[in-house]
């Protein structure tokens, strides 16, 4: 069964289109904007600041929105990327794009540095350490006199030849920006922006779909700290003298609100509110001493009242729901039709793992094997160390002892997302969806499973569909995913996990908090898969579920396999039968 | 140079008792309440300027001032966990930490508007500024706050370790809707642990307040060296919170000594930096672990 090639072909064109036509037409206007400027400098300045520092914003955006890693220096790098290009053009005389272009790789360097430090760890790290960073930064502009000119700065900085001209220069800026912000709105809705997002709401869930953490997260700061670069480098040009009291810590707080003011999800937010907060002190003189205090309380009641910015609420309110993009057929997952029997090859084969918390031994010496095609499922009471084994299996805990190999692979030693990619997807009992995602997006990053065979955005795009389409959600598939009953978002994670086309889905007790209409649609869900000859693993409390759907029964108690065989077998065993009801009664 | 090492480590060891004594009420929040409190510093920055307004504005004796800035602290702990913490205690630890950050601005910047910028001065605890010992000149302010930093060390192991109120507090830590469940009322939990963590936070403002200037910027200064001791003895971790602020007092003394003064506050982060590359997860361990 093969859809129609001309659907993938139209997706693929509205993929890459997207965002140009208007990207174009703003570039006339930044272009229109520079020439029919007011020839006021005092203008001309408020607006050029505005400009460079919008691009140095959209950055926080990058790092802070998408990511949701906190970096309290971005007036660290715009003073960085400033600085380097007032020393290279002036002390060094190389021209100013070579500069500029050296400020942004010296700024996106210390941001990798910085970031591979700091960010293997939960965010605070790196909010702790750019504070650092930026006090040093600060101690070096201020200390190297010899390199940095000392408290005095560097002054007489070049425009480039071409753009010397005050409005030439601010069309120059507008450009930038311009770039800027499709550069990152696109980076939003595309594969890396994705992990980045989905880094953000649920760091574990994004490890278990495939997504290297840790990279992800220092890409996004490095992407930050270019931008930062770049900013600043524009605006050195703009106002040719830079100087240490441009580029403190109090500048970060005030880039941090103007971020969080305007909406720190999408760069237009960001450039809303740089030019709110750089325009209108202007008109707040009077302000002017306790400015900082009112952006410190700005700061706290925006995250209370309106965390997702003036953007973000008006967007809304009064933005409207994009349409199902790709609507019409696409192809059905792929079958994965293999005959179940008890010869087939072991995809997971499972040995003498143990898993040690302290004295506790939560797994001790565990051993079976997952057949291709089979519904395997994993019983046993509670605490006998069921989701214990399935977070060793996936990689979130690392086994004290044992060994485990999926189809070829052995996994021992593999982070989580180093598992899934060999083939290995899976859903949690406390569901874990990515909230800040709209349905589809949830899915398609199932789908971006790396080592899956959906490839290209519009073979994700319709892999997602096909997934969406087989739990029967693809008419909810651009809602926001908290927006759905708490059964249908675990149908959202059993789609992600399927799109991804693994060859083990592991379920984390699926039928947990559903009531018997939903555990009866689940069950007839799992028949389904199983009917299609994928091979499932799963946790489950509930017996008559698992009497549908298995055909191949583990039985752990205290750690321990005490009976691996049939569901007929199994649950005559006497071991079972005690472990479950307790140990008969001597007569 | 090397003839003025002991006195030097005397006082590297002084100052860095100041860090982990801050670092101990940014450790406290991170355990009991699992905030993480960038405005940390500037419960010092407050508990200094109290004593100051008491002692020079309101004429009020030394050591009632100290006691009274202390314990008005306490209360500012409860007001901030109110209009800080508490109407964004269900969403995620970003939102706490940036409110946190806005916080941490706004108190120095209406300290600024209403006191203005010039830095002062406030007299020691004892008269008597210190004696000599050896070649070692012991000041008194130094001393108390290593003695005091002690026996707040051993009160809060005690409370967290030996009583019910800190099991109480542990539980709130670890899971905050189990514990409403076997009836701790977390919310009183919560506003215990800040109000504590503010008396902390002010104890290490009163006491370095002869030391240094009190200033509108002490506090920025305090959090900084407060959470990269924290980072460098292990996040959340007590012991090591107070290993990581001695390290740091040691590290900017000796560092300002024999290497540059005007980099002073750089040694610190250097060690820092130095402790993420090497030893991510601090000298003694990280405490928390996401549960999944």
């Amino acid at each position: 069964m093969r859809a129609s090639p001309a659907r993938p072909v139209l997706l693929q064109a509205a993929l890459w289109w997207r965002g140009l036509p208007a990207t174009a037409l703003a570039l006339i206007g930044a272009c229109i904007l520079a020439a029919i400027a007011p020839d006021q400098n005092y203008y001309l300045n408020v607006v050029m600041q505005a400009v460079t520092y919008a691009i140095g914003v959209a950055g926080l955006v990058v790092v802070l929105g998408y990511c949701g890693q906190i970096s309290l220096t971005q007036a660290g790098f715009f003073g960085m990327g400033a600085y380097v290009l007032a020393i290279l053009t002036v002390h060094q005389g190389v021209p100013f794009f070579l500069a500029a272009l050296a400020a942004m790789a010296i700024c996106g360097l210390f941001g990798l540095l910085l970031g591979f430090a700091s960010l293997r760890l939960g965010g605070h790290y790196l909010a702790m350490v750019t504070i650092s960073f930026q006090v040093i930064l600060t101690l070096v502009l201020t200390n190297w006199i010899g390199l940095t000119g000392g408290p005095d700065g560097v002054s007489g900085i070049p425009r480039p030849a071409l753009l010397a001209g005050t409005h030439l220069y601010l069309g120059f800026c507008l450009v930038m920006l311009v770039l800027t912000v499709f550069y990152t709105w696109r980076l939003k809705t595309g594969r890396l922006g994705r992990a980045m997002q989905a880094v953000r709401d649920n760091e574990l869930a994004a490890g278990t779909c495939g997504i290297n953490i840790f990279r992800t997260k220092v890409i996004s700061f490095g992407i930050s700290a270019v931008l930062g670069g770049l900013g600043g480098a524009l605006f050195a040009g703009a106002f040719s003298y830079v100087s240490p009291d441009q580029f403190t810590f109090d500048e970060s707080i005030v880039m941090l609100t103007m971020a969080l003011l305007g909406g720190v999800q999408s760069p237009f937010g960001a450039v809303l509110g740089t030019f709110t907060l750089i325009i209108l002190p202007e008109w707040l003189r009077f302000l002017k001493q306790a400015y900082l205090a009112v952006y410190g309380a700005a700061v706290i009641l925006i995250m209370i009242f309106m965390p997702e910015g003036v953007w973000g609420w008006a967007s809304v309110r009064f933005g409207r729901m994009p349409g199902t993009p790709g609507e019409g057929a696409v192809a059905p997952l792929p079958l994965f039709a293999v005959q179940q029997s008890e010869d087939a090859a072991p995809v997971l084969q499972v040995t003498d793992l143990a898993m040690h918390f302290g004295g506790v031994k939560a797994l001790d010496g565990v051993s079976f094997t997952v057949r291709r095609g089979a519904a395997h499922a994993l019983i046993g009471p509670n605490g006998s160390g069921k989701t214990t084994f399935l977070n060793v299996i996936s990689g979130l805990y690392r086994a004290t002892s044992g060994s485990v190999r999926l189809g070829n692979a052995t996994l021992d030693g593999l982070a989580a997302h180093e598992r899934t990619r060999l083939g290995m997807t899976r859903t949690y009992q406390n569901i874990r969806v990515f909230r800040g995602m709209s349905v589809l997006e949830n899915v398609m990053i199932g789908a971006e499973r790396p080592g899956n065979d959906a490839r290209t955005a519009p073979e994700v795009m319709a892999r997602a569909l096909a997934a969406l389409d087989f739990v029967g959600l693809r008419a909810e598939a651009m809602q926001p995913v908290g927006a759905l009953p708490y059964g249908h978002q675990r149908y959202v994670e059993i789609a992600r996990a399927l799109a991804g086309s693994p060859d083990l889905l592991l379920l984390d007790e699926p039928a947990a908090g559903l009531n018997s209409t939903e555990k009866q649609e689940l069950s007839q869900l799992l028949c389904r898969l199983k009917g299609h000859g994928l091979t499932i693993l799963v946790i489950e409390h509930d017996m008559k579920l698992i009497e549908a759907v298995a055909d191949h029964i583990t039985v752990l108690n205290f750690g321990k396999c005490i009976a691996d065989d049939t569901p007929r077998a199994v649950l005559s065993h006497p071991d079972v039968i005690a472990a479950y009801l307790g140990e008969p009664q001597a007569a | 140079m090397l003839a003025i090492l002991p006195q030097l480590i005397y006082t590297g060891l002084g100052i860095g008792a100041i860090y982990a004594l801050c670092s101990l009420g940014f450790v406290l929040l991170i355990r009991a309440a699992n905030v993480v409190n960038f405005a940390q510093g500037q419960f010092s920055m407050l508990g200094a300027y109290i004593m100051l307004v008491l002692l020079v504005g309101v004429g009020v004796p030394y050591w009632a001032a100290f006691l009274l800035a202390v314990i008005l602290m306490a209360g500012f702990g409860v007001v901030f966990a109110g209009a800080v913490y508490w109407p964004l205690r269900h969403r995620s630890q970003l939102a706490v930490i940036i409110s946190t950050i806005g916080a941490s601005i706004l108190l120095p910047n209406v300290v600024l508007a209403t006191y203005g910028p010039s830095p002062a001065t406030v007299p020691g605890l004892f008269a008597n500024p210190g004696f000599m010992v050896g070649p070692i000149f012991v000041d008194t302010q130094y001393l108390s706050v290593m003695v005091i930093t002690v026996a707040m060390v051993v009160l809060q192991y005690v409370i967290f370790e030996k009583t019910l109120l800190g099991k109480k507090l542990q539980a709130t830590s670890q899971d905050k809707e189990m514990a409403s469940m076997l009836g701790i009322s977390v919310a009183a939990m919560v506003l215990i642990t800040f109000a504590y963590s503010a008396i902390l936070g002010a104890l290490a403002g009163v006491l370095v307040a002869p030391i240094l200037f009190v200033s509108v910027g002490m506090g920025g200064t305090l959090a900084l060296k407060a959470f990269a001791a924290n980072i460098i003895g292990g996040y959340g971790n007590i012991p090591g919170a107070i290993l990581g602020g001695l390290i740091i007092g040691l590290a900017e003394t000796l560092g300002a000594a024999y290497i540059s003064t005007p980099y002073k506050d750089a040694f610190g982060f250097l060690i820092l930096l130095l402790v993420l590359l090497v030893r991510p997860r601090g000298l003694f361990g990280e405490l928390i672990a996401e549960k999944a």
